[in-house]
């Protein structure tokens, strides 16, 4: 234990949670929005592939980003118009949705293994980043570690202090009732749904461009499934979510940490396991909040 | 404009038809798919649905068809019974990795002495395996109120490291000159699941699987459990009421499914796989879902989907070997499968009506 560095290892919790936060931000407002999409590992997965293929191809890690949310976008279409279109069950999509997503990123990956992407450079911060033991954990990260810190604000002060964040949180709390006042109910979930893609397409390609970086098949190993328990730890709240996410990444760069020390006598099949564990034990212990009334129930206007 | 009524009953005709419409949807779609990779869509067609049965390589690869339809039915068969009450059991793969590790196990300790003991001793190793690992996902519902999906799902990445552990570890054979794996169990004739008629590929897993497609049908249609279950299924207030203990099904449901799957394991490592290696899970448990959905949760049903499905999975081996098409080409079309399944499905439920909405 004693050889590892507590600055770095704080500093790889920012950079492990990020994707995890990208993707449960997504779902959290779809969820707000009374969706419930399993299909966040699938569309995660599709990021990776997206963001790193696009950014290989055109030199640009930004471009990827965006192929990758474009792309976690376009999957979350299929999901949507099965659920919202076509009243499918949304377990079962969402699940379907994560196993195409496995099959496709591994189709568009084919010719990807291996090869190195373009780097993503770190946001310069003057003074900031030259701030004791502060500066190296918080300032030294690149723009998308703050990017997915500034979604998590933009979801909360859209949710609390804009009407149609009111309109969203109505449909996803009762959808009866809000189609009755007039708003559109399969719209607003269409919506919801997309932005649940782009963001989980985002946290993919963190993976493959940032934190790994390289593409290999079922790289996202569960990340989405942490996300979406994340969303279920956080109560639906958008602050509480990033606690959740620092917490599952302190067990994952712990573990990391642990592995490159060498100093434990524990297996790392057993290192490995810990983060799923904690993820259950989180579970557990925390009794989560009141979730939105209309969450993955089908709505159909006749009904 | 085309609008969507509800029907005042599901349609029983829909409910059979869909399955087949789904099917030629995806044969549609999936020849898309392979066009647009470069090659032949009739004969990447043909490849995967027709050459495993009746081909130049039938011969090779029908008795396949059973070894990889059983385990697929063997879990789809215990996950459709919780599936009909609303209860998610997502790690089948886990549970089924499970049993097959406690099998191994099992029939490891013995070894090599020779025993007509040893190999039921494996399957209540392997069932008892799954039971245990799917009865932390339901006892954590019933006690704590956990999201089950999240917590089984949690399980196989888990189970997958133990697997590792195990293969590395544990039970790796001492004389297989340090690779990973254990000793290989088909070889040990006491803990060996052979063909019960030998070059079928029917071992005694998929016979199982067959009594457990009867004994589902039987359960599902005229016993009381049955009963309770598309009870919860359909109304859980009123499965309350009428006096069935939520924490007792989901218990029953996810001891049986878990059982099962790890049979499915068992079976799997003392047979067809031979040994317990790093790579022996090869996703049964999540393609188990999609047989499950493909077969309306119905027992005949889910024979028919694990066949099917079965029967991709050769073709696509044979479709890699022979057209050089990728794996994951035959992952998506098992994806398209599902998808079209579920959006045909809204036809047993509604109807397509041309014209404006009446006034409510």
């Amino acid at each position: 234990m004693s050889n590892i560095d507590p600055i770095l290892l704080l500093s790889a919790i920012i950079i492990v949670s990020t994707p995890i936060l990208l993707a449960a931000i997504g779902e959290l407002v779809v969820e707000r929005a009374g969706v419930l999409n399993l299909g966040v590992e699938g569309m995660m997965i599709t990021g990776a592939v997206c963001g790193f293929v696009v950014a290989t191809l055109s030199g640009s890690p930004w471009l990827g980003f965006a192929g990758a949310a474009l792309g976690g976008a376009l999957l979350s279409m299929i999901f949507g118009i099965l659920t919202q279109l076509f009243l499918s069950n949304q377990v079962a999509t969402g699940l379907a949705l994560t196993l195409f997503g496995l099959g496709l990123s591994a189709l568009l990956g084919q010719g990807y293994i291996g090869v190195k992407g373009p780097a993503v450079p770190d946001l310069y911060l003057p003074l900031l980043r030259d701030i004791p033991v502060l500066g190296p954990i918080l300032f030294r990260h690149d723009i998308i570690v703050y990017l997915a810190l500034a979604i998590v604000l933009g979801v909360w002060i859209f949710l609390n202090r804009t009407r149609a964040g009111r309109v969203l949180r109505a449909v996803g709390e009762n959808h009866d009732a809000a189609h009755a006042l007039g708003y559109k109910v399969v719209r607003v979930r269409l919506m919801a749904i997309a932005f649940g893609g782009a963001c989980a397409g985002l946290g993919g390609a963190y993976l493959s461009l940032v934190r790994v970086p390289q593409w290999t098949e079922g790289m996202t190993a569960g990340a989405g499934w942490i996300a979406l328990a994340i969303v279920v730890f956080a109560s639906w709240r958008p602050g509480r979510l990033v606690l959740g996410a620092w917490l599952f990444g302190g067990a994952t760069a712990l573990q990391l940490a642990l592995q490159a020390s060498g100093g434990v006598q524990i297996p790392i099949e057993y290192l490995q396991m810990a983060p799923y564990l904690a993820t259950i034990l989180v579970l557990v212990i925390l009794r989560a909040g009141r979730a939105p009334g209309s969450l993955g129930r089908p709505f159909h206007a006749s009904s | 404009m085309i609008r969507l009524e509800r029907r005042p009953e599901p349609s029983r005709a829909w409910t059979v038809a869909t399955p087949f419409v789904a099917v030629a949807l995806t044969m549609v779609a999936g020849g898309l798919m392979f066009a647009l990779l470069g090659k032949d869509p009739v004969e990447a067609i043909r490849t995967i649905f027709w050459d495993p049965l009746f081909g130049d390589f039938a011969s090779y690869s029908r008795p396949q068809l059973l070894v990889k339809a059983g385990p697929l039915i063997l879990i789809a068969i215990g996950l459709s019974l919780g599936f009909r009450a609303g209860i998610w059991n997502i790690g089948a793969e886990g549970q089924y990795i499970l049993g097959a590790i406690f099998a191994a196990a099992t029939g490891l300790a013995f070894y090599p002495a020779e025993s007509w003991l040893v190999f039921p001793a494996m399957i209540l190793a392997g069932a008892l395996g799954g039971i245990l690992w799917a009865m932390i996902p339901a006892l954590l519902k019933v006690r704590f109120g956990t999201n089950e999906v999240l917590v089984s799902l949690m399980l196989v990445y888990v189970a997958e490291a133990l697997l590792a552990s195990m293969a590395l570890g544990l039970l790796r054979n001492p004389e297989g000159m340090g690779f990973p794996g254990s000793r290989n169990l088909a070889q040990y004739p006491s803990a060996a699941n052979l063909d019960l008629i030998p070059g079928t590929g029917l071992h005694w897993g998929v016979a199982l699987a067959l009594i457990a497609v009867i004994v589902g049908q039987v359960v599902m249609t005229r016993h009381q459990l049955g009963f309770r279950v598309r009870l919860a299924g359909q109304s859980p207030r009123a499965a309350v009421f009428g006096g069935v203990n939520p924490g007792w099904l989901i218990v029953v449901c996810m001891g049986i499914s878990g059982g099962l799957a790890g049979l499915a394991g068992m079976f799997e490592v003392a047979g067809p796989a031979g040994r317990l290696g790093i790579d022996f899970n090869v996703g049964y448990g999540f393609t188990a879902i999609i047989v499950a959905f493909l077969g309306r949760l119905n027992p005949i049903g889910i024979l028919l989907a694990g066949l099917l499905m079965a029967l991709t999975y050769i073709g696509g081996e044979l479709a890699q070997l022979q057209m050089n098409l990728p794996l994951a080409a035959i992952q998506m079309f098992q994806g398209m499968l599902l998808f079209f399944l579920l959006a045909v499905d809204v036809l047993t439920a509604f109807r397509f009506r041309m014209g404006r909405r009446a006034v409510a």
